[in-house]
C-alpha cells in the first residue's frame, strides 16, 4: 500500500488546467491511479473535463470521451455494453461527473443506469456547486453556503445522494475524499472487483468556490469527516452499511471556519448546522448497526 | 420471403437482418411496436445483440452514440416528443461522427397532443447533421434501414430513416423480407473506428478552439457532400442485389410535363396513382418524389426540374411563419435555374388528415390556372 502511494503509476499526467490546489484534480488523480491504465473513462462538462485538457492534448493516459452534461451514466453504459458485444469483458468503464451533473441534471439518467445495474463505475466529483460555470448553487451545495446564485446563503439542505443510490439497491456505493487517499483508492479498487453499477461520492474541495487557501483541500476534507459533515462509509447492495472511519465528532465549527463561503453564518445557523449533522450521523449509525447484525 | 407486416415490423426485421449489436430505445406511440418487436427478437435469441431498455430517448441516443464510437452497429427508434427530447444528442451523434441508425416515425408534436402523421418532428432536426431518408411504403422502410447502416458506416454520419405514423408504421402490406445470406453479403460485419482502444488511448471530443471548431464543421460538411455519392452508390448496389432501388429522387412522367408535383413519403403513392387519371383528363403533369432530405439532392433535382415552368410542392409539415419545409428547400435549390419558375407550396395532410386523389386533382387545377405563385403556402382542406 505504502509503496503504491509513494511510487504511483500515474494515469493523470502533468498539464491539467485546474486551478492551483484544486481538490477535484487531486481526487481524479487518485481515482485514476487506483483504476489503472486498462480502462475507459467518460467525462462530462464540469471541472473534470477541464482537468482532462483541451483538444488535441489529453491529461489522462486512458481512452477518454467527453460526453454531454447530463448523460455520464448512459454514455458509460453504451461503451460498456459495446465492449461486451466485442467480447472485451474485462475493461472497466468509469464516468466522472460533477455534483450538478449527478444530483441535478443527470439524476434521471443515472437512476436509469443504476436501475438497469449497468456495468460501470460512476464517480461524482462533488465540489458542492456549479463551479465550471463560475460557482452557482446546486442541490449538493450545503445549507447556508455562499455561491453566486445564493448570495445571502443557500436556503436548501444538501440532497442525500447516497440514500438515493442505496434506494436503487446497486451492489456498491461509497463516500470518499482526498484527505483520506488510501481509503479512496481502496474503494476504487474494491469497486473494480465488483460488477454492476458502482457509485463513489467523492468530496472534492474547490479552493476557488469554497474560498479556502490553495494548500487546504485535503485538510478541509479531513475536517469534514471528523465533524461528521461528510462521514466515510460504504453501502453494499443498497442495504448493508459500513462506516469506515471512527470520527472524532468535532464541532462543525472546525469545518465551517476554514472556508470563506461560510464566513457570514450567524450563531443560529451554526447551531442549526450542528443539529442537522448530529441527526444525519445518528441515522447513519442506526443504519450501520441495524444491518450489520 | 414475402410477409404481411406493418412498417414498424419491417423496420425491426431490417435491424435483425443487419445483425445490430446494440439497440437502446424508449417507448412512444407510434414507434412502440418497433421496440417491442426487437425486444421479442432479443428474448428469442434472434437479435444477437444487446437491448438497452432506457429511461428516456435522450439517454437512448447517448448510449447509442457512445456504443457506435466504441465500434459497434447501433440502432434506436423514436417519434415526435422523443425525437425532440433527443435534440441535444442528435447534434452530438453527428458532431462525434458516429454511425447510429435511427427510425423516426413521423408524428405530430404537442401542443396540442395528437398521434397523427406529420413530418415536422424530423424536419425540425434538419440542422443536426443527420442524413434523412423519407419512405413511401413498408418495403422501402425495410430496405432503407438496410441501406442506412451501409451509408452511415461509410461516411461516419448518423442516419435517420423516416416513416409516417399509421400510414406506414401500422398499416400492413406484403413485404419482401430478404434472405439473411443476401443481407450478410450486402451489409458486412461492422468496420468503423474504435475510439476507445485501451492500447491506444485517445481523447475523443476534447474542447476545441475557434479554428478547430470551424475545421471540424467543414469536415462534417464534406462528409455530407460525400454522402450524396455514397447514398446513390449504395442504392445502385442494393438494386443489383435485391432487385429494387429508389434513388435519392424519383421522376415520373416529367419530360413533357407542364406541371410537376413534388411530394415525399406516402403522399407520393396517392399522387402516383392519380397521375394517369389526370393525364387522361388532359393535364400534362409529372411527379417527383424527394426521398433524401439531408444531404439535399440539389443536383439531382435540378437535372429534372431546371426547365419546368410550374411546380407544386405538396407536403405534410409546416415551418410556422414560413411555409412547408420541402417547398422552401426546393425553392432554394432551384434559385439558379435558367428559367423563371412558378413554385407553389400546398399544405396537404397536416395533422395526419387525409390526402386523397380528389385533393391532388384540386391542387393540379389550381396550379395550372394560377398565373403567379403566392409568397405563402395554400392550405388544403376537405
Ligand atoms: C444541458 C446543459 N446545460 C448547461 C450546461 C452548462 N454547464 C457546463 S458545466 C456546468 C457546471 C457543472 O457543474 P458540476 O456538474 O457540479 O461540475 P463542476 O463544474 O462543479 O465540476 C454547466 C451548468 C451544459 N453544458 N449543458
Ligand atoms: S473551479 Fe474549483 S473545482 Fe474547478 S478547477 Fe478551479 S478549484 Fe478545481
Ligand atoms: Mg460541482
Amino acid at each position: 500500500m505504502l509503496t503504491e502511494t509513494s511510487r504511483p503509476t500515474e494515469v493523470m499526467r502533468s498539464g491539467h488546467l485546474a486551478c492551483p490546489g484544486c481538490g477535484l484534480a487531486m481526487g481524479m488523480r487518485m481515482v485514476l491511479r487506483a483504476l489503472g491504465h486498462h480502462a475507459v473513462v467518460v467525462v462530462v462538462p464540469s471541472c473534470a473535463a477541464i482537468v482532462s485538457g483541451p483538444f488535441p492534448n489529453a491529461a489522462l493516459d486512458v481512452p477518454l470521451f467527453h460526453s454531454a452534461f447530463e448523460v455520464a451514466a448512459p454514455t458509460a453504459a453504451g461503451i460498456s455494453n459495446a465492449l461486451k458485444v466485442q467480447g472485451k469483458d474485462d475493461i472497466p468503464v468509469l464516468a466522472f461527473a460533477g455534483d450538478g451533473g449527478t444530483f441535478d441534471i443527470g439524476l434521471q439518467s443515472l437512476s436509469g443506469a443504476a436501475d438497469r445495474n449497468e456495468d460501470l463505475i460512476y464517480v461524482c466529483m462533488d465540489n458542492e456547486g456549479y463551479m465550471n460555470t463560475g460557482i452557482q448553487v446546486s442541490s449538493a451545495t450545503p445549507r447556508f453556503a455562499w455561491t453566486g446564485t445564493s448570495p445571502t446563503g443557500n436556503t436548501r439542505r444538501k440532497k442525500q445522494i447516497m440514500e438515493i443510490m442505496a434506494a436503487h439497491r446497486i451492489p456498491y456505493a461509497a463516500t470518499a475524499c482526498v484527505g483520506f487517499p488510501e481509503d479512496l483508492m481502496n474503494k476504487v479498487k474494491r469497486a473494480k472487483e465488483i460488477r454492476g453499477t458502482r457509485f463513489i461520492h467523492l468530496l472534492s474541495p474547490c479552493p476557488t468556490g469554497w474560498k479556502i487557501e490553495e494548500h487546504m483541500s485535503p485538510k478541509v476534507t479531513v475536517a469534514a469527516v471528523e465533524t461528521n459533515i461528510f462521514p466515510l462509509f460504504e453501502i453494499y447492495d443498497g442495504t448493508r452499511y459500513e462506516i469506515n472511519h471512527e470520527s472524532r465528532s468535532l464541532p462543525v465549527e472546525r469545518y465551517l471556519s476554514l472556508q470563506g463561503r461560510f464566513r457570514h453564518l450567524t450563531e443560529e445557523q451554526r447551531l442549526e448546522t450542528q443539529s442537522e449533522v448530529d441527526q444525519n450521523w445518528k441515522v447513519l449509525n442506526a443504519k450501520a448497526s441495524g444491518y450489520a447484525c | 420471403m414475402k410477409k404481411f407486416i406493418s412498417g414498424n415490423h419491417a423496420v425491426a426485421e431490417a435491424v435483425r437482418l443487419c445483425r445490430t449489436q446494440i439497440v437502446a430505445a424508449y417507448p412512444i406511440t407510434p414507434q412502440t411496436p418497433i421496440y417491442e418487436k426487437l425486444s421479442e427478437l432479443e428474448a428469442g435469441g434472434e437479435l444477437g445483440g444487446i437491448m438497452m431498455r432506457m429511461e428516456s430517448e435522450h439517454s437512448a441516443m447517448a448510449a447509442c452514440l457512445s456504443a457506435s464510437l466504441t465500434g459497434v452497429r447501433t440502432f434506436t427508434a423514436t417519434s415526435s416528443q422523443g425525437l425532440a427530447l433527443m435534440h441535444e444528442m442528435l447534434h452530438f451523434a453527428s458532431g462525434a461522427r458516429s454511425s447510429v441508425v435511427m427510425a423516426n416515425v413521423n408524428r405530430t408534436l404537442a401542443a396540442p397532443w395528437a398521434f397523427w402523421s406529420d413530418q415536422t418532428d424530423s424536419l425540425s432536426q434538419r440542422d443536426t447533421g443527420w442524413i434523412q431518408i423519407y419512405c413511401e411504403d413498408n418495403q422501402e422502410a425495410l430496405d432503407s434501414v438496410i441501406q442506412a447502416f451501409r451509408i452511415a458506416e461509410k461516411v461516419l454520419l448518423p442516419c435517420m430513416v423516416v416513416l409516417e405514423a399509421h400510414y406506414i408504421s401500422h398499416f400492413m402490406e406484403p413485404v419482401d423480407v430478404p434472405d439473411q445470406t443476401l443481407v450478410d453479403r450486402f451489409v458486412p460485419p461492422v468496420d468503423i473506428p474504435r475510439r476507445f482502444e485501451v492500447d491506444n488511448p485517445r481523447f475523443s471530443l476534447g474542447v476545441v478552439n475557434q479554428k478547430q471548431y470551424r475545421d471540424f464543421r467543414r469536415l462534417s460538411q464534406e462528409a455530407m457532400e460525400l454522402a450524396l455519392e455514397v447514398i446513390e452508390d449504395v442504392d445502385k448496389k442494393f438494386a443489383r442485389t435485391f432487385g429494387r432501388g429508389y434513388g435519392m429522387v424519383e421522376a415520373v412522367d416529367t419530360e413533357d410535363a407542364d406541371l410537376v408535383l413534388v411530394t415525399t413519403a406516402t403522399i407520393t403513392s396517392t399522387a402516383r396513382a392519380t397521375l394517369p387519371i389526370l393525364r387522361e383528363k388532359g393535364f400534362k403533369i409529372g411527379l417527383v418524389k424527394i426521398r433524401v432530405f439531408r444531404p439535399f439532392p440539389t443536383q439531382a433535382l435540378r437535372k429534372i426540374l431546371d426547365n419546368v415552368s410550374k411546380i407544386a410542392v405538396i407536403e405534410r409539415n409546416i415551418s410556422l411563419g414560413r411555409e412547408g419545409i420541402f417547398c422552401s428547400e426546393l425553392k432554394a435549390a432551384l434559385a439558379n435555374s435558367p428559367v423563371r419558375q412558378q413554385i407553389q407550396g400546398y399544405l396537404a395532410g397536416i395533422g395526419g388528415t387525409d390526402v386523397d386523389p380528389g385533393m391532388i386533382e384540386r391542387i393540379v387545377v389550381d396550379a395550372m390556372e394560377r398565373k403567379e405563385a403566392m409568397d405563402g403556402p395554400i392550405w388544403m382542406t376537405e
